[in-house]
């Protein structure tokens, strides 16, 4: 959050936590009985191997870009959206019922799916910001109570007898042809990838707007003004409910926009969810990784893509994909307790003062 | 006599649902007070989980692998401990990291010993957590559904209340609702902020490892890679809903395994969809919190790193 004059230092201290990642989960897989280099080797032949796994990284990337983002807007606005999980749901589950059951053509199709996720994601996060506002409700308690009834709901929607795929599957029907983001078939066979799709190129543009909309706009400064300082903004004559709201329904749509990347690019339906996905539980870790910058999120979403894409290949040679999630928490310890790296090297380094850092 | 059959089975659901958030819920009071957010508690969840089936498997003694998984639970919140208090890092961030962390540890360690499946083999019911009144009452009657369950499920209880003693009635009570509030007058009092907030974290893992234990130790039998998902998180937002303290959370998770209870048992009748069903839990809560429960302030030194000045 306060990162920003040291950007370049930020950034080796990431790589540098993200390099311990894999040394700690290289002791992990060495005491388990695996070698870590066939296993890093695996997990990095899985990722550049071929042109076209570098696609699937994308692939897999786009949805947590988008909840990625979803968290670091939230970061720099002051408050914690820990409920991107549900409003990945509610975005994914609008985008398959309305993928599924409104017909027309594709120029009008995919955004109404698109649009329809991002507001159902607003809407979702926005009660949880009403209900702060309002009545004082912690936004923490009722994101999570919210996560779980989109859960349910999501399930509940997906075995309803016009949206079930009929015998057999656990998971909805497909959604229409019109309503699907992927590449026109003459670039997927190119690509050699079938799910190809636009849904990468997306996030970067969004990406883009945010970092505009936070850094460069009056309503982002006055978005941070009240998440930095709340009686000062007020003071400024900023109306901080309408702020809190604001930041709270942007922060939502965006992760409903993941969910609908998901499911129009790569996945076509709406599976039965046996247990949270984790997609906006990842955004938290991309929104780190990426220094709640909206322009670090998309590399932080690659690095995690290529993570999650390279880690269920694992399975090929009997490692356990879950050291995936090990490196990953070392690799947020070491990024949160970065200060005290940069106050060790500040120290050690004689030309600088070793009071600055902080 | 129906009546009093379904009231039975209502109260034992409760009674299997409610310890494992309790454990986890008592112990967050005590990290959230002291002034260190933990929202890792679903990873240290897990962790207890995982140990207490792997330990109770191997060691066929149920309260030894209990008492195990706390330890592993402790010992995660140890490394929040530290990160947090030590090296003032973000403890939201910190406890994602946990969370990651204690998942994909105990899944991992899982798949190394037991030939890449991600369950624990199942223990012989020898090896669980006793039950209070094994064989007193005929089976399925009132009796037996109400008095003979887990013997843990009935001790939470009493742990509620010494946490509440300890909370209120002791002078380490008073110094960690201090440290929660203003770490820095309590510094010039000469108490120990760091040691204070150190005791309050790891005993805050310890509990939620137990919580986690009693799920692997006492509802089921083994471990599964779905077996906590969401308590740890539950577990908090009951800490929030009973406004930080031990009696209000203890009310918040009887709550939530009363209304457990009530799922468990009207998706018997299988009448109404099981996920509509599921939903009731969290929007009870929901209502409860809008209707009657309404602002719950934290500790106001929650969350804030604390810097001696030592």
């Amino acid at each position: 959050m306060k990162k920003k004059s040291i950007l370049e230092s930020s950034v080796l201290y990431t790589i540098l936590a993200i390099l311990i990642g894999f040394l700690i989960g290289a002791i992990f897989l060495a005491i388990a009985g695996i070698s870590p280099a066939t296993a890093y080797g695996k997990l990095f032949s899985s990722i550049f191997g071929k042109p076209k796994y570098l696609v699937w990284t994308l692939i897999y990337a786009s949805p947590v870009i988008f909840t990625g983002l979803s968290v670091a807007f939230s970061f720099r606005t002051g408050v914690f959206n820990i409920g991107a999980e549900g409003q990945y749901i509610v975005g994914a589950l609008t985008a398959t019922v309305l993928g599924i059951l409104v017909d027309v053509p594709a120029i009008i199709h995919v955004p109404l799916c698109i649009i329809g996720a991002a507001a159902a994601g607003c809407c979702w996060s926005l009660i949880v910001g009403i209900m702060k506002v309002k009545r004082g409700i912690h936004e923490v308690l009722s994101f999570i109570m919210f996560n779980w009834i989109a859960f349910y709901l999501s399930n509940y929607v997906v075995n309803t007898k016009i949206i079930h795929k009929e015998g057999g599957g656990e998971a909805s029907k497909d959604v229409l042809a019109s309503a699907r983001i992927l590449f026109p078939e003459s670039i997927r066979k190119v690509l050699d990838c079938n799910s190809a799709n636009w849904g990468f190129i997306l996030a970067v543009i969004i990406a883009v707007i945010m970092y505009i909309i936070i850094e460069k706009t009056t309503l982002g400064y006055r978005l941070k003004a009240v998440g930095f300082n709340r009686n000062a903004a007020e003071y400024a004559g900023i109306n901080a409910d309408a702020s809190i709201l604001t930041a709270l329904g942007i922060s939502g749509a965006l992760a409903g926009l993941g969910g609908a990347v998901q499911i129009l690019g790569m996945g076509g339906r709406l599976a039965q969810l046996a247990s949270q996905e984790g997609f906006g539980f990842e955004g938290i870790t991309v929104a780190l990784i990426g220094g709640s910058n909206p322009l670090g999120c998309i590399f932080a979403g690659i690095f995690y893509g290529a993570m999650k894409y390279g880690g269920s290949k694992l399975t090929m040679i009997k490692a356990p994909a879950e050291v995936v999630n090990i490196i990953m928490g070392c690799v947020i310890i070491f990024i949160a307790i970065s200060s005290v790296f940069r106050e060790l090297f500040l120290k050690l380094a004689p030309k600088k003062d070793g009071k600055e850092g902080k | 006599m129906n009546f009093l059959t379904n009231l039975g089975l209502l109260i034992n659901a409760t009674l299997i649902a409610t310890p494992p958030l309790l454990f986890a819920a008592l112990g967050s009071c005590f990290s959230e007070r002291s002034g260190v957010v933990n929202i890792g508690i679903e990873g240290m969840m897990t962790v207890g989980a995982f140990t207490g089936a792997v330990v109770g498997l191997y060691s066929g003694n149920g309260w030894f692998a209990f008492l195990c998984g706390g330890l592993a639970g402790a010992l995660m919140a140890t490394i929040h401990a530290i990160v947090c208090i030590q090296f003032h890092a973000d403890q939201t961030i910190a406890g994602t990291a946990i969370n990651f962390l204690g998942t994909g540890l105990s899944i991992f360690i899982c798949k190394a010993m037991f030939d890449n499946s991600s369950d624990t083999p199942g223990m012989d019911p020898s090896s669980k957590l006793p039950k209070l009144f094994e064989g007193v009452f005929p089976a399925g009657s009132f009796g037996s559904n109400v008095l003979n369950v887990y013997s843990v499920a009935y001790l939470v209880f009493v742990l509620a209340a010494v946490c509440w003693f300890v909370f209120y009635k002791t002078k380490f009570g008073s110094h960690l609702r201090a440290c929660g509030e203003h770490p820095e007058a309590c510094e010039s009092l000469g108490i120990d902020v760091y040691r204070v907030r150190y005791t309050c974290v790891i005993l805050s893992g310890f509990l939620a490892g137990l919580g986690g234990a009693f799920v692997t130790l006492a509802t089921v039998n083994q471990f599964r890679p779905s077996i906590i998902v969401g308590q740890g998180f539950i577990a908090i937002a009951a800490v929030i809903f009973g406004k930080f303290s031990p009696g209000g959370a203890t009310a918040a998770c009887l709550l939530f395994g009363l209304c457990t209870g009530v799922k468990t048992l009207v998706s018997l009748g299988n009448t109404i969809s099981p996920n509509l069903i599921s939903m009731i839990p969290y929007i009870v809560t929901i209502l409860a919190l809008v209707l009657f429960v309404g602002r719950a302030n934290a500790p106001a030194a929650n969350g804030k790193p604390f810097v001696r000045s030592r």
